[in-house]
């Protein structure tokens, strides 16, 4: 198996959370480890249990295939497998291997003494599906509330979802992960742009330094973060377009349940203008 | 950290706890179905705010039933126009239960001359009379809307002379000429349509005038569809007037998927149709052709309560979703007092136009 010259110098023993030595080892370009298993072994059901779902549904097509989840009468029971148990199922599969991934990722980076920030950062996306999928279905006493595995029923599911709230605009968690997502597009792009600019100079040029790329920003707007605080904000802008996503939604239903509008009731209301 | 730092995060923060506390609901929530499972087509509601809006919407005792026997109202009083067909005891009743619904404080002097009951002397006789048409025309010809449930007066008036959930054109606070005169009648946070942004007067577009919602086309790549932004807005607050007046959500009549087609909508969507083509009825042919008399009596009359009978502009104050509604999906919780007070389906001489169905 092909390896570059200094890769087998990373290729450490150790670290790993479960199972000892016993995965502890790499195909071709990848670590396997226990959770290396667990990830493929729920990927596989889960998708078999999705190609099942499609069998059964009627139709191939892509975009139309739907595996939904259960009638709200079930409650937070097992449902029928084809009358929403395969989206049970699914879903099973579907957290362990998100989770298992996340644990593999802290595996490896035991393995390297690096700090946690990855697995971290992927759990947040982890804990939005989760939030999607389990928190706030259970919540409100039903799985049934749960969003369907499809590529157009899920956004059915968004769209009625968000109506069911009159105007989800006003929702007050749905702005701020609004505009996490749209700031951390926009320090990314600029970030990017950066780098890009300060690498490409004019033929014959040297290229630039990081403090070329401060002086910019001071240039322009007075400040630089600098090149290890960009990533620093960058991170937190996206865990916080992620966790105030799930926030959002959490509150839609368990906490809230008229219009978002009316929400911002105790706003006008207020003593002082009211 | 400076101390005043330190205590104005402090305060900042017990700020924010009391926000996040105080202004948002709990669960146990109560969730119904309506559509396809996964595809969040329903209602949701907070168990805990339903016994008092149950208890808001409650039946008045019934007046006990008279047998329709005897001299008809018509051949024993003059000047009996609409309520001739009753018997003189049904005719009774009938005026007592208007009087407990319409107005329990004032009694029959609201309308009548105590020494001349035949007399139309007092305008809201006159006004009585046609809203009595107007239960008739309703219960008629709006069965697609109100079913074999019907109204009567006390669906809309509650005990007040007045129906508390009235309308009257606004066309919002005076401003300035020049560039900056206009906001297209939108942005001020109004409760008529939820406490949002949106346009505050969806009703004098929909429900007085008759244009019809036809924002979204049904056409792939469309050329000729003349609609705005605006139109999407107008049609959107008036959508939050429906919803906050039955206490319901988009979906309980539209797949927001495709909300214009109707293969795709609830059954209620129809039911909603027909009340807004009612409503226009209503406006039309029954509140509008009496403005002159409001206009003589902009208070009310003279025992009151004294209470503006125009809007702003002058028009008379109009019906909406809400005027019978308040805040629940089937008025009076689709109890039928229609069916305690037969003596309101033999209404005669309706006195309108056919109605409009388009």
């Amino acid at each position: 198996m092909a390896m570059l010259s200094f890769e087998r110098k990373y290729r450490v023993r150790g670290g790993t959370l479960i199972g000892g030595d016993l995965f502890d080892f790499w195909v071709g370009p990848f670590y396997v480890g226990f959770f290396g298993v667990t990830t493929i072994f729920c990927t596989l059901v889960g998708t078999l249990m999705i190609f099942y779902g499609a069998a059964i549904g009627g139709t191939w097509n892509p975009w139309t295939i739907n595996i939904a989840p259960p009638d709200l009468k079930y409650g937070l029971g097992l449902a029928p497998l084809k009358d929403g148990g395969i989206w049970q199922i699914v879903t099973v599969c579907a957290l362990g291997a998100f989770v298992s991934w996340a644990l593999r990722q802290a595996e490896i980076a035991r393995k390297l003494g690096m700090g946690y920030h990855i697995p971290v950062a992927y759990g947040m996306a982890v804990f939005a599906y989760f939030t999607l999928v389990v928190i706030r279905p259970v919540l409100m006493g039903a799985w049934g509330h749960g969003f369907p595995y499809g590529i157009l029923s899920h956004l059915d599911w968004v769209s009625n979802t968000g109506y069911q709230y009159l105007h989800f605009h006003y929702n007050p968690a749905h702005m701020l992960a609004v505009t996490f997502f749209f700031t951390t597009t926009l320090a990314l792009s600029l970030h990017g742009a950066l780098v890009l600019s300060a690498i490409n100079p004019a033929p014959g040029e040297d290229v630039k330094t990081a403090e070329h790329e401060n002086t910019f920003f001071r240039d322009t707007i007075g400040y630089s973060i600098g090149t290890l605080g960009i990533h620093r904000v960058g991170l937190f802008l996206a865990l916080s377009a992620g966790f105030w996503s799930a926030v959002c939604i959490v509150i839609s239903g368990p906490f809230w349940t008229h219009g978002w509008p009316q929400w911002w009731g105790w706003w006008l209301n207020l003593p002082i203008w009211s | 950290m400076s101390f005043s730092l330190k205590l104005g995060a402090v305060l900042a923060g017990l700020l924010g706890l009391a926000v996040i506390l105080l202004t948002f609901e709990r669960p146990p929530v109560e969730t119904v179905q309506t559509g396809f499972r996964g595809v969040a087509l329903g209602n949701i509601a907070n168990p805990r705010l339903q016994p008092a809006l149950a208890a808001a919407n409650q039946l008045p005792p019934m007046i006990p039933r008279v047998p329709s026997v005897g001299p008809r109202a018509g051949q024993a009083y003059r000047n009996v126009q609409v309520l001739g067909e009753l018997g003189v005891a049904e005719f009774a009743r009938t005026m007592a239960a208007m009087t407990a619904w319409v107005s329990p404080q004032q009694g029959c002097n609201y309308c009548h001359n105590p020494a001349n009951m035949a007399s139309d002397e007092v305008y809201t006789k006159v006004v009585a009379r046609r809203m009595l048409q107007m239960v008739a025309r309703i219960n008629a010809e709006w069965k697609p809307h109100v079913l074999e449930t019907g109204v009567t007066c006390y669906t809309c008036h509650r005990g007040n002379p007045v129906p508390l959930n009235v309308w009257s054109e606004n066309t919002g606070p005076m401003r300035g000429e020049g560039f900056s005169a206009s906001s297209n009648g939108q942005n001020l946070a109004s409760p008529v349509v939820g406490d949002s942004s949106l346009p505050y007067d969806p009703f004098s577009r929909y429900l007085d005038q008759a244009v019809n919602i036809r924002v979204q086309t049904p056409d792939p790549l469309p050329a000729g569809n003349s609609q705005g932004i605006k139109d999407a807005e107008f049609t959107y607050g008036l959508m939050m007037h429906f919803s906050q007046a039955l206490g319901v959500n988009c979906t309980t009549c539209h797949n927001s998927r495709a909300f214009s087609a109707w293969d795709q909508s609830a059954p209620q969507r129809t039911n909603a149709w027909h009340g807004i083509r009612m409503v226009r009825d209503i406006n039309h042919n029954f509140i509008d052709p009496l403005q002159p008399l409001w206009a003589a009596n902009p208070n009310g009359p003279p025992g009151g309560p004294q209470r503006a009978r125009l809007g702003a502009h002058e028009d008379p104050l109009k019906v909406n979703c809400t005027t019978c509604h308040q805040g629940v999906n089937k008025p009076l919780n689709g109890v039928s007092m229609l069916r305690d007070y037969p003596e309101l389906t033999r209404i005669t001489n309706i006195d309108a136009p056919p109605p409009v169905r388009q």
